[in-house]
């Protein structure tokens, strides 16, 4: 018998790997199923009522007929506003946080705070923009309102996204241009941005996907069940795809079954735009790159 | 007499309460190539960093003494580190060439150091064609200066590294054991070009390669456990050390 054969304990060996390889697989298997299985479903039943009209038109009837042009339009808007209120802010926190910050108890207190504000529920967030925005600064509900409230919620995507990859720019660079007398500044804007572009547009385009489907913070705070006209500002309510599928969902009798399906296809195939937009990105900027 | 460039009095370092520095005494004469040779954790590249004060930046540093560079005291209230850094450029174990053109490479410090100053493109050329000749490096990348810097050979990412601090026309170039990411043929055409750089500057060099201080310095220093041993011109501090510590080391004795 060769020394190289196959023992009793081998044998045992292999048959738990096996084991353990397949309860892995099934495990990642389980976690596919209800992506596909939501999709599937959505496409079966959402596709028929989608059609150009279904996203030019308003809806009428009672939101029993029509499109969804005025919910679509509003997300825009929603999400436009509220990125125009977190990107600047969310990168100019982390590129301090990770530039600038000494490492003390108040930049570690900040960091706590980033991460709980990142998991505080949105229904928590929505109460606070309606204290906050809506009352307290007067905004009424309004598409200002909804924008900051989701703002506020999601600029620890940007914060995280633009820290990590502002850290990921190696720290010869920043040794080089500060042995040349470059300021910190001078060395943020001419090396450390334009390498970590990528990432901070990854969490940019992750924001917007989280912003065009939240439901509860614009709930209370700007979007409405059903206007029969777009906003003409920021100060106007309007409608938005999440809190509309919402609504012909559950509010309204007598609406189509294709109907919410439809919408809700609409709406996950824009976030699923958004972040395919946003691995694309990333991975084209990555090849560009070299270090 | 030459002029001397860099001269510490009692120059004392200590890296939180750990002394790396005592009492360093050393003249730099001006336009020379001084290496700085010493085993491991003499205090070498802790002097050569304390030069452009860059070390400050560890936060727990404190000196004691002085350092001038062309007669100026380096601690002096008053001195602003980016003119500092202008006119002491330093040049790194391995090369750091930043992730830009080579062109832009080479322009970098100028560029930072000149403020709003408008240059044109062709004046901008000259910089970067005569810093280019100056290391040697022109004829091998005039036709690709748009190209990524990080894409270079090392040994000509570390010549870049060399040409983008002579723009701002610096008086002292440091450079911190330069070939030691080098194969044997690239250190020898770093130390030519470094060679070629004497007169124009100050070269203040630490190198771990005893053939290397040998072949390419004129003067030589040898630190040990923080303390300057001895200075001379290299070839009497070779030929002739006057310590025993000095001959051992040179020898191969320690290292």
């Amino acid at each position: 018998m060769s020394m190289f054969a196959r023992t009793a304990l081998d044998q045992q060996n292999r048959r738990v790997e096996w084991l353990v390889k397949t309860l892995f697989l099934m495990m990642t298997v389980l976690l596919i199923v209800p992506v596909v299985l939501i999709m599937g479903i959505l496409i079966q039943r959402g596709a028929p009522v989608l059609s150009w009209g279904f996203l030019t038109e308003v809806p009428t009837n009672g939101m029993t007929a029509g499109g969804i042009f005025t919910a679509l339009i509003g997300t825009v808007w929603i999400v436009t506003v509220a990125l125009i209120a977190s990107v600047p802010i969310g990168v100019a926190a982390a590129v301090y946080l990770s530039e600038y910050a000494p490492d003390n108890w108040l930049t570690r207190a900040i960091n706590l705070a980033i991460i709980n504000l990142a998991g505080v529920p949105s229904i928590v967030h929505a109460l606070f923009g309606l204290g906050a925005f809506v009352v307290f600064f007067g905004f009424g509900r309004s598409i200002l309102a909804a924008s900051l409230t989701l703002a506020v919620m999601t600029l620890p995507i940007v914060i995280v996204a633009t820290r990590e990859s502002l850290q990921a720019v190696p720290h010869a660079f920043r040794e080089a241009c500060w042995n040349m007398g470059a300021t910190r500044w001078q060395t943020i804007r001419k090396v450390v941005l334009p390498n970590s572009i990528s990432g901070i547009l990854t969490g940019v385009i992750l924001e917007v996907s989280r912003t065009a489907g939240e439901t509860a913070p614009i709930m209370f705070t700007g979007a409405a069940a059903f206007l029969p006209f777009l906003p003409q500002g920021v100060l106007d309510q309007t409608m938005a795809m999440s809190l509309h599928l919402y609504v012909v969902s559950t509010q309204v009798p007598n609406v189509p079954e294709a109907l919410p399906f439809g919408v809700a296809l609409v709406l996950i195939s824009m976030v699923l735009v958004m972040n395919a937009t946003s691995i694309a990105f990333r991975v084209y900027l990555r090849n560009k790159r070299k270090w | 007499m030459a002029e001397i460039a860099i001269e510490t009095r009692d120059l004392n370092l200590w890296y939180g309460t750990f002394q790396a520095l005592f009492d360093v005494n050393i003249r730099v004469k001006q336009g020379m190539i001084t290496s700085l040779i010493g085993p491991s954790g003499c205090g070498k590249s802790t002097l050569l960093r304390t030069v452009n004060r860059v070390n400050e930046r560890l936060g727990y540093v404190r000196t004691t003494g002085t350092v001038d560079v062309m007669g100026e005291d380096v601690f002096a209230a008053g001195v602003e580190l980016a003119r500092l850094r202008k006119e002491v450029g330093m040049v790194f174990q391995r090369p750091n060439p930043l992730p830009l053109s080579i062109r832009d490479n080479v322009l970098f410090s100028h560029r930072i150091h000149r403020g709003n100053e408008k240059v044109s493109r062709a004046d901008e050329d000259v910089l970067v064609e005569d810093a280019l000749q100056q290391v040697l490096l022109w004829d091998d990348v005039k036709d690709r200066l748009s190209q990524r810097a990080t894409s270079l050979s090392l040994e000509e990412q570390q010549k870049l590294c060399i040409a983008r601090l002579l723009p701002v026309k610096p008086s002292v170039l440091l450079m911190d054991e330069p070939t030691s990411a080098l194969d044997p043929k690239a250190t020898e055409a770093l130390e030519a070009l470094i060679w070629g750089l004497r007169g124009s500057y100050t070269i203040l060099i630490v190198t771990h390669n005893m053939a290397q201080a040998r072949r390419a310095s004129e003067e030589c220093a040898f630190m040990l456990l923080g303390k300057m041993m001895e200075i001379g011109p290299t070839d009497a501090l070779f030929l002739s050390p006057k310590l025993s510590e000095t001959a051992d080391y040179i020898e191969g004795r320690y290292g």
